[in-house]
């Protein structure tokens, strides 16, 4: 498999654990002019984001085109022990997805 | 051989239906945008979007919502934004930027032992009011921030 698009780090700290993750995704709002053709540049964002801990799901988001360029997502959740599966995956708006998984430190 | 016939199971059987569209994911990923609100993102207004996404769009202020942003944002395109939410039964936490060309930015749905918590950076066209509306129960939660923008972030 390619090289994910997702980084994430998870850390537990007195039962608490803080997400941090960063998408590498164009984000292209369908808005922006291409200026060699005068034509805006197709629409191309991340829709759907859904995190889950050991298979039950903690957060999930719906993205709109405002959402910065590679995208940078921060939470957190409790119940979680050091040592935890988090995963994190998304899915745009051409149906492309990608998906990540990390230990909770 | 078990072992990824194990860890496909347990992301077929991730729970919900939001777990069930991401193990679906490989087989049809267009099942999962079914549950993105179109219209509430597509809306070109603040009341509109709030109220495509959330049926209502009587919101009350409240004090218990901490949004932490630059006061001035030199670069409208990367706007880092933190809500933080000490209402109880926090459901979702949503970021509307008034002045964007659509306003809804984003909806975080909490899960039940996720804190009020969300943290992100967003785009932003020009100087807006930031909203952000904190879903509880039935009720809705609002507060904002007016963020200065020097260089806008849409366009190139």
């Amino acid at each position: 498999m390619a090289k994910s698009s997702i980084k994430v780090r998870a850390k537990v700290k007195k039962g608490t654990t803080t997400v941090k993750a960063l998408i590498s995704h164009a984000m292209e709002t369908g808005m922006r002019k291409n200026k060699k053709t005068g034509k805006n540049f197709p629409a191309h964002f991340i829709q759907e984001v859904t995190c889950s801990h050991n298979g039950t799901n903690v957060m999930t988001a719906d993205w709109g085109t405002a959402i910065s360029k590679n995208p940078y997502l921060s939470f957190k959740f409790n119940g979680a022990k050091s040592g935890d599966t988090l995963k994190v995956s998304w899915v745009d708006n051409k149906g492309e997805s990608d998906s990540a998984e990390a230990k909770i430190k | 051989m078990n072992n990824k016939r194990r860890s496909f199971i347990k992301s077929s059987a991730a729970a919900g239906a939001f777990g069930v569209a991401v193990g679906a994911g490989l087989i049809a990923p267009r099942a999962v945008l079914a549950a993105w609100p179109k219209a509430a993102f597509e809306a070109k207004e603040v009341n509109a979007a709030v109220q495509g996404a959330f049926g209502s769009s009587a919101m009350a202020e409240s004090s218990d919502i901490t949004l932490k942003a630059p006061e001035i944002a030199e670069n409208g395109a990367v706007v880092p934004i933190t809500v933080t939410s000490k209402i109880p039964n926090t459901e979702s936490i949503s970021l509307l930027i008034s002045e964007n060309p659509t306003p809804l930015t984003a909806t975080f749905h909490l899960g039940s032992n996720t804190e009020g918590f969300v943290s992100t950076r967003v785009k932003m066209s020009k100087t807006s009011d930031v909203v952000a509306v904190v879903k509880s129960g039935d009720k809705l939660f609002s507060t904002k921030l007016t963020v200065k923008v020097t260089i806008g972030g849409c366009g190139g």
